[in-house]
């Protein structure tokens, strides 16, 4: 198992301009996240919308250039890198979009869709390209005949399947999955998601599995990162993360995750309040707004990630909160 | 369906000719526009060999004649004479071949600059963009036909000079247009997704954005088709388009109006040619448009 993606201290802060007479505003959507991923590995990354996970699913496909921090893929450093290096490093990382009506061209037949990475990337001809691009077909289940068909033809699970088809055509090391299965109904969410964990066990490839629906992430993953306003709170092997949360943003996700049968010993925790504007970050932690255990230092101090039960957790109370 | 196996299946469709073509032959309106245009190019192709007399020859016995299925027709002139004796038949075989020209080089030459810019415009909104965008509004400000006036009279008077002008006027709407398309496009997840393929950006322009921008294209440049022939009487009219005794449409029309009460067809049946012909091209592009959108063709 090697590292395929190793990010440090990942940052992506947007200028915004606020009218003509006021100085631009900075959005700090993505502040200092790390972590590394092997390869055959699954790390989720949650937290609600506006909380930078995009953010961080760009920079890593390099559609975004990171404002700082470092970025290695397949041990390769990206800021720095040759043009060449770039595209040589891009094909490495690749992307499935959230939604699956609007990441497949309406004007290009599947069969060229799917070509169209070995076209540009390898030099194989057009008949082994349509062969490896049947190939795949087949593997992610769809039918030959299929080929000549226009993306508007297929249900959405099926364009999931298909974009996923087109993200693997190049064997990437990384996939970065964007809330793969947000869009598509209940009853097709598990048929992508085994799909997704069959080709990742074919083909070893690490994946970033973006989401805001925990009950999948617990399926997929094999370490979770929680992020708050374009921070990480919370990061840790799936398992322990889901039986025992530290961070205090962390335990209101879960808890807020819906049960059939809810577990009437654990006692439910609400956060008030909303998203604070990203514009204007509360000063300390980011969470002391909405967290019931805030105090003066929470609101004063920032707390850094520090390793406790080997995961990492940025609050200044996990012992006093979760001990 | 007999069991194949898999390649030879997906080899069966159809080549992409030949789909484009049965979905364009399943409309009918598409069809007969296709069909009146093909006789029009056909008439100015073989113009010398269809046309019964020659354009410029003088009947001085046969001044304004009408029609043949009027009182007085003669089955010599078809349609009639004009003022000066010419047979409208003729005339209006031979004017196809300007007018055709006309209108088709100005929107060839129009539609291709245009579609660049308006790429270019769209592709780098904040490099390339507001340079391109302000020029296009200062020619959007002025009137075109004056546009097209001070175009012809700074190039010179001559066919040639007119389809340039023309072509310049109508540019801004063809980038306007296609930079409105791209900039629509630009932000969907296919677009992001040909990057992560690794397309260049050439590639990216012609291949994965533009085709989905083509359908307010192709409607436009049909609708100006028939616009640039007009244009193109305007200006001969002035006097700065084709010279008098050349046959073309818009010249006819207006340099037979004296006569629209006493001889009706003089003037009519040059307009009734840019009309039909209109009709036919913006039927052609319907047609063209419906058959290049996968959306509208019919599913296997």
């Amino acid at each position: 198992m090697s590292t395929v993606l190793e990010a440090r201290a990942l940052t992506r802060h947007y200028s915004v301009s606020r009218g003509l007479f006021k100085p631009a505003a900075t959005v700090q959507a993505l502040n200092g996240v790390s972590f590394s991923l092997q390869s055959g590995r699954t790390l989720a990354v949650v937290g609600e919308s506006g909380c930078g996970k995009s953010t961080l699913a760009r920079a890593l496909t390099l559609i975004e250039t990171p404002s700082s921090g470092s970025l290695q893929i397949a041990g390769h450093e990206v800021a720095g890198a040759s043009h060449a290096e770039r595209k040589q490093l891009r094909r490495d990382v690749q992307m499935v979009f959230q939604n699956p009506y609007a990441s497949l061209n309406p004007r290009q037949k599947i069969g060229d869709q799917l070509a169209e990475p070995l076209l540009i990337n390898t030099r194989l001809s057009r008949a082994e390209c349509r062969e490896k691009v049947q190939a795949m077909m087949q593997q992610v289940g769809l039918r030959p005949e299929h080929y000549q068909r226009y993306p508007h033809m297929f249900s959405g699970g099926q364009r999931q399947r298909i974009a996923l088809a087109r993200a693997m055509m190049l064997q990437p090391q990384v996939l970065v999955a964007d809330e793969p299965t947000s869009a598509l109904d209940v009853s097709i969410q598990a048929q992508v998601l085994n799909l997704f964990m069959d080709l990742q066990e074919q083909y070893q490839t690490g994946y970033v599995f973006i989401s805001h629906n925990l009950s999948v992430v617990r399926h997929v993953a094999d370490d979770v990162l929680v992020m708050y306003l374009g921070r990480p709170v919370e990061m840790g092997p799936a398992e322990a993360l889901y039986t025992r949360p530290l961070h205090p943003y962390t335990r209101a996700l879960l808890s807020a995750t819906p049960a059939i049968h809810p577990d009437p010993d654990k006692p439910r925790m609400k956060i008030s309040g909303e998203l604070p504007n990203p514009l204007n970050p509360p000063s300390g932690c980011a969470f002391h707004k909405r967290c019931p255990h805030a105090d003066e230092r929470c609101r004063s101090e920032r707390p850094e990630l520090r390793l406790i039960d080997a995961r990492q957790v940025a609050c200044h109370h996990v012992e006093r909160i979760a001990g | 369906m007999t069991t194949s196996t898999p390649l030879d299946q997906s080899l069966l469709y159809p080549s992409p000719l030949k789909e484009f073509w049965q979905a364009f032959a399943h409309n009918t309106g598409a069809l007969g526009g296709l069909a009146f245009m093909i006789l029009l190019v056909f008439c100015a192709l073989f113009a010398p060999w269809v046309a019964p007399h020659d354009p410029s020859e003088q009947y001085r016995d046969f001044l304004l004649t009408p029609p043949v299925w009027l009182d007085g027709g003669q089955w010599q002139f078809l349609l009639g004479t004009d003022e000066l004796g010419r047979d409208l038949l003729s005339r209006l075989i031979h004017g196809a071949r300007l007018s055709l020209l006309i209108g088709l080089a100005s929107v060839v030459l129009s539609l291709i600059p245009g579609i660049l810019l308006g790429l270019v415009a769209g592709f780098f909104p904040r490099l390339l963009g507001p340079g391109i965008m302000r020029l296009m509004d200062i020619m959007l400000a002025l009137p075109s036909l004056l546009l097209a006036v001070a175009i012809v009279a700074i190039l010179g008077p001559g066919l040639i000079n007119t389809i340039f002008a023309i072509a310049i006027v109508s540019l801004p709407s063809y980038v306007r247009l296609t930079r409105a398309a791209v900039m629509g496009e630009l932000n969907r997840d296919y677009v992001t997704a040909a990057q992560l393929a690794g397309a260049n950006l050439p590639r990216l322009m012609f291949v994965t954005v533009l085709p989905n921008c083509m359908a307010p294209l192709i409607v436009q440049a049909t609708l100006s088709f028939s616009s640039a022939i007009l244009d193109a009487a305007a200006l001969g009219f002035l006097g700065l388009g084709v010279q008098p005794p050349t046959p073309e449409w818009g010249t006819m029309l207006a340099s037979a109006r004296d006569y629209i009460e006493r001889a009706w067809w003089v003037v009519s049946l040059p307009g009734l040619a840019i009309l039909l012909s209109v009709l036919a091209i913006n039927l052609m592009g319907d047609g063209l448009r419906d058959a290049l959108d996968p959306k509208l063709k019919n599913a296997q």
